[in-house]
């Protein structure tokens, strides 16, 4: 974003911003358009048009305002506004922009973070209130909820062709030449002479020309990346160590700055040490903000060592206090508790008269958990901060830049706009960033040495313990299956709030039922006569968040095993009865199309040609509006089962990128499987018990299945991928041990009842 | 200490328990070489001591004297990169790509020790490395791809 800032005071920006359903062009009117963020510093007598297509003399710069965790949208922004503009997009730059409401996400109200359904339940209730805090939301430049290929789908192409034609009309301003007549290619306008004049050469033409309304974009057919593989940009420098990601910046000047987190949260009578810190060398500063520990040095090791020196006394004794984290067995009894219930959220699914169904014949019954689980993405925790007596500068990967930039000004007292916010690129975040405590902390380190830059690094121990995880929950289910059929299925399921949790803590209040308590569950298509999903609110106790595929991760493995169980109790093949109660056709052609690829035979194909056991299991969930499934296949060893395949076929409407669709699903897939197998937090003393990759292992390549793609392209929408196959992989496959072994488990993860090789 | 970096003669002044993923990262300036846990769990810091795959959050200054260090950066570069990072871009292994680095390093030690692997032998040789991204299969595949191209 340094870059930009310079680029901006001699550049034209070209193409358009989408606000409120219409596109606004002129540059009058955007110089005087608070939202349009590139405005800043550009000269008098300087155009300035979009957010999106920057051109100064050493060519095209496209802004990909978001962020990438390592699902690879920067490329696939790029690519949609190259395929419109003409340029080669391995020849230009991106940026990620600065935070602007101009680059709100219009998609990830409709069906992504739990923030949705605050705005559902609210608009429902027509609330002044919640008019507030929509519009506040709609102005939000946020990434997740899968929605960033959705929303940038149109609106980014649209971008690329207002700045391709007005390109154009700049070159038959020049020319003289009627703008029907003149081509694009490759970054630059040709004439039918077959002369070039590239981007660049047409800035001082612009000036005189008004943007040009665009009223359809390029036929599919005409696409030469978008659909096709293609090399995603950041691939080399990903290949060669070259890719710089947040913890890697260097800024001059700079200092490092470490946090540990001390083991205990300290109470108000503690006292903390840190003269032995500060004796250290290379150490300028040290101290505790919260239960966070910090030490600002010369390095980063001498401040990790510094900071883990900083002895805390004094506190009252260990003894639990008031409003202090639950341990974990009592955090189980609480989320027990709340299936009473007296603590109802919301009933979305409830089809014929369960009760009456439930009254006669056998019920089944069963109870399910599934476990806290950190992000823990590969790049710890981390933010560079500089604090001047009138502005901050803010280096760090988030996913919500204007809520960081806005906390940030709060917190020091600036400006907003004095606050400027540099995205980087992340090392994965799987929805920790999200969060902005990480920047805070940094913010509060660096006034230590204000004026100075400070990388601040958490240590992965800290990074476990400072985390969001991922609500732990309890389902239970009642059935009845009749005549080879599921004909009764009632579904309770109790978590806390991941709404209330994380739209909380960015200061804004929330209202009604939170969807992601039943997201995965009170959603899918099924037709079965009586049909009942209730969530339940568990009250807060761990401060939760979003986390890859949020409530679907937990509502997809309780929805889709209890399913499996009624099936395998009524002695129906267990893809045959999921398509039987299918009544959504996008999502019977996914079911339908994994069997297909898997050669689907039935859950027990027998033992292998070596005499080892066998067992497949399918799984479905709609999330994110993408209709999913997936079938496992595993072995018994006898020495631990082996996951031998998996194959997953998904509806996303357009494959955009079909190599990183591929790897997206493939890696969701390990994901699921992962934390399904071995993954939990476990909390004692306010902090997980688990604190590092060791005890937090996740999948290994041993372990890795051969995995088979699908993505289907039946629905008339583009749809996000990145989440909606990590609920499957973990249901299919506690599904497919039920089938190995016979043995049901109805908690995650599997490792605290099977072995795996 | 004295040692050399990616064929570069190197001099430091640092506590010899300093661990050498921090010395490259911190004092040095070779970012490629990645911190992901600190305690040998991850293999994102992989680098080559003496020509060997080792956990640079585990090799300490102390113990570098007359080293051979090579880092990712070392190993090629994007304009002309080592056969494993050709393959790597080829197969586009990388999601998030913060432990590819750990990844290629790892692979490069197997290759340079074992020119033909068997997949078993590059999973036993791979498998301490975390990819949180689940980028496995492309891994396996890429590595496979490389051998053929060393002429292995």
């Amino acid at each position: 974003m340094g870059r930009l800032k310079t680029i901006a005071r001699r550049s034209f920006l070209i193409g358009t911003v989408a606000l409120a359903g219409g596109v606004v062009f002129g540059t009058y009117a955007y110089r005087r358009d608070p939202d349009n963020p590139l405005l800043d510093d550009l000269a008098e007598g300087q155009a300035a048009i979009t957010p999106h297509v920057l051109i100064d003399t050493e060519g095209v710069t496209l802004i990909t305002p978001r962020a990438d965790k390592g699902q690879g949208t920067v490329s696939l922004q790029a690519m949609l506004l190259a395929e419109e503009l003409d340029v080669d997009p391995y020849a230009i730059r991106t940026d990620f922009g600065p935070p602007s409401a101009a680059y709100w996400n219009g998609v990830v109200l409709a069906e992504g973070l739990p923030f949705a359904d605050a705005g559902d339940g609210t608009l429902a209730r027509g609330s002044r209130k919640a008019g507030e805090v929509l519009g506040k939301i709609l102005g939000m430049q946020i990434t997740g909820g899968s929605s960033s290929a959705a929303d940038a789908f149109d609106r980014l192409r649209q971008a690329g062709a207002v700045a391709r034609e007005t390109l154009k009309a700049a070159a038959a301003a020049r020319t003289g030449l009627a703008q029907a007549d003149l081509k694009t290619e490759s970054g630059a306008v040709v004439l039918p002479d077959g002369t070039r004049v590239a981007y660049p050469d047409l800035i001082p033409d612009l000036a005189g020309v008004e943007p040009v309304q665009v009223d359809s974009l390029r036929d599919p057919s005409q696409w030469r990346f978008l659909g096709h593989p293609h090399r995603r940009l950041d691939i080399v420098a990903k290949s060669t160590g070259t890719q710089a990601y947040g913890i890697d910046l260097t800024v001059e000047g700079m200092v490092f700055a470490a946090v540990h987190r001390l083991p205990d949260p300290p109470d108000e009578t503690a006292r903390h040490d840190t003269a032995p810190a500060l004796a250290m060398r290379g150490v300028v500063a040290a101290g505790v903000i919260g239960a966070n520990a910090y030490a600002i040095a010369d390095n980063t090791w001498r401040a990790m060592q510094a900071a883990q020196a900083i002895r805390t006394e004094g506190m009252a004794a260990m003894a639990p206090r008031p409003g202090a984290m639950p341990d974990q067995s009592e955090i189980w009894d609480r989320i027990a508790a709340s299936l009473d219930g007296t603590r109802r959220d919301s009933r979305n699914r409830d089809l014929g008269d369960i009760d009456a169904a439930l009254s006669q014949g056998e019920v089944l019954t069963a109870e399910y958990r599934v476990p806290f689980l950190a992000h823990a993405a590969l790049e710890p925790l981390n933010a560079t901060v500089r604090i001047t007596a009138d502005r901050a500068d803010i280096w760090a990967g988030t996913q919500v830049p204007i809520v960081a930039r806005d906390k940030v000004a709060r917190l020091t007292g600036l400006p907003k706009a004095s606050v400027h916010v540099h995205n980087q690129m992340m090392g994965g975040s799987f929805g920790r960033r999200l969060e902005d405590d990480f920047i805070l902390v940094a913010v509060e380190i660096a006034r230590r040495v204000t004026g100075r830059a400070v990388k601040v690094t958490w240590t992965r121990e800290a990074d476990f313990a400072a985390d969001f995880p991922r609500p732990a929950a309890m389902a239970r289910g009642r059935g009845r299956v009749e005549g080879g059929q599921v004909v009764a299925y009632d579904l309770d399921i109790a978590a806390q709030s991941t709404m209330e949790s994380q739209v909380g803590r960015m200061g804004m209040p929330v209202f009604g039922p939170d969807k992601a308590i039943v997201a995965g569950a009170a959603d899918q298509p099924f037709a079965i006569p009586a049909y009942r999903v209730t969530g339940h609110r568990v009250p807060a106790m761990v401060p939760v968040s979003s986390w890859r595929s949020v409530g679907a991760s937990a509502n997809g493995v309780f929805h889709d095993c209890w399913l499996d169980e009624l099936i395998h109790a009524a002695g129906a093949d267990p893809v045959a009865e999921r398509l039987r109660l299918c009544d959504d056709p996008l999502s019977r052609k996914v079911i339908e199309a994994v069997a297909e690829m898997a050669d689907w035979q039935g859950a027990q194909p027998g033992p292998d040609g070596a005499g080892l056991m066998r067992g497949r299991g399918v799984a479905f969930c709609r999330s994110f509006g993408v209709p999913t499934a997936a079938i496992v296949d595993l072995s018994d060893t006898g020495a631990g089962l082996r996951i031998d395949r998996a194959f997953v076929a998904a509806e996303v409407g357009r494959v955009l990128d079909p190599v990183n669709f591929e790897n997206q699903v493939a890696g969701g897939v390990v994901f699921g499987l992962g934390h399904a197998m071995n993954c939990e937090l476990t909390y004692a003393g306010g902090v997980p018990e688990q604190a590092n990759f060791d005890s937090y292992e996740g999948m290994r390549l041993r372990q890795c299945p051969q995995i088979t793609v699908r993505g289907l392209e039946n629905g008339d929408r583009v749809r996000g991928i990145g989440e909606p196959p990590v609920p499957v992989a973990m249901a299919a496959l506690a599904n497919a041990v039920f089938a190995a072994t016979g043995r049901r488990i109805r908690e995650l993860p599997l490792s605290r009842h099977v072995d795996f090789v | 200490m004295r040692f050399t970096v990616n064929g570069t003669p190197r001099e430091v002044d640092v506590e010899p328990d300093m661990p050498l993923l921090w010395l490259l990262r911190d004092v040095l300036g070779l970012t490629g070489t990645k911190y992901g846990c600190g305690i040998a769990a991850c293999g994102a810091c992989t680098v080559h001591l003496n020509g060997a795959p080792v956990r640079a959050c585990q090799t300490l200054a102390g113990d570098l004297e007359g080293a051979e260090v090579v880092t990712i950066e070392g190993l090629g570069t994007p304009a002309a990169p080592h056969p494993l990072q050709l393959a790597w871009i080829d197969h586009q292994v990388a999601q998030c790509g913060y432990c590819q680095s750990g990844q290629i390093m790892q692979a490069a030690g197997l290759l340079a020790q074992n020119p033909a692997p068997s997949d078993a032998e590059i999973i036993e040789a791979m498998d301490g490395n975390l990819c949180r991204c689940g980028t496995y299969p492309r891994i396996l595949a890429a590595v496979r791809d490389a051998a053929g191209r060393m002429g292995g």
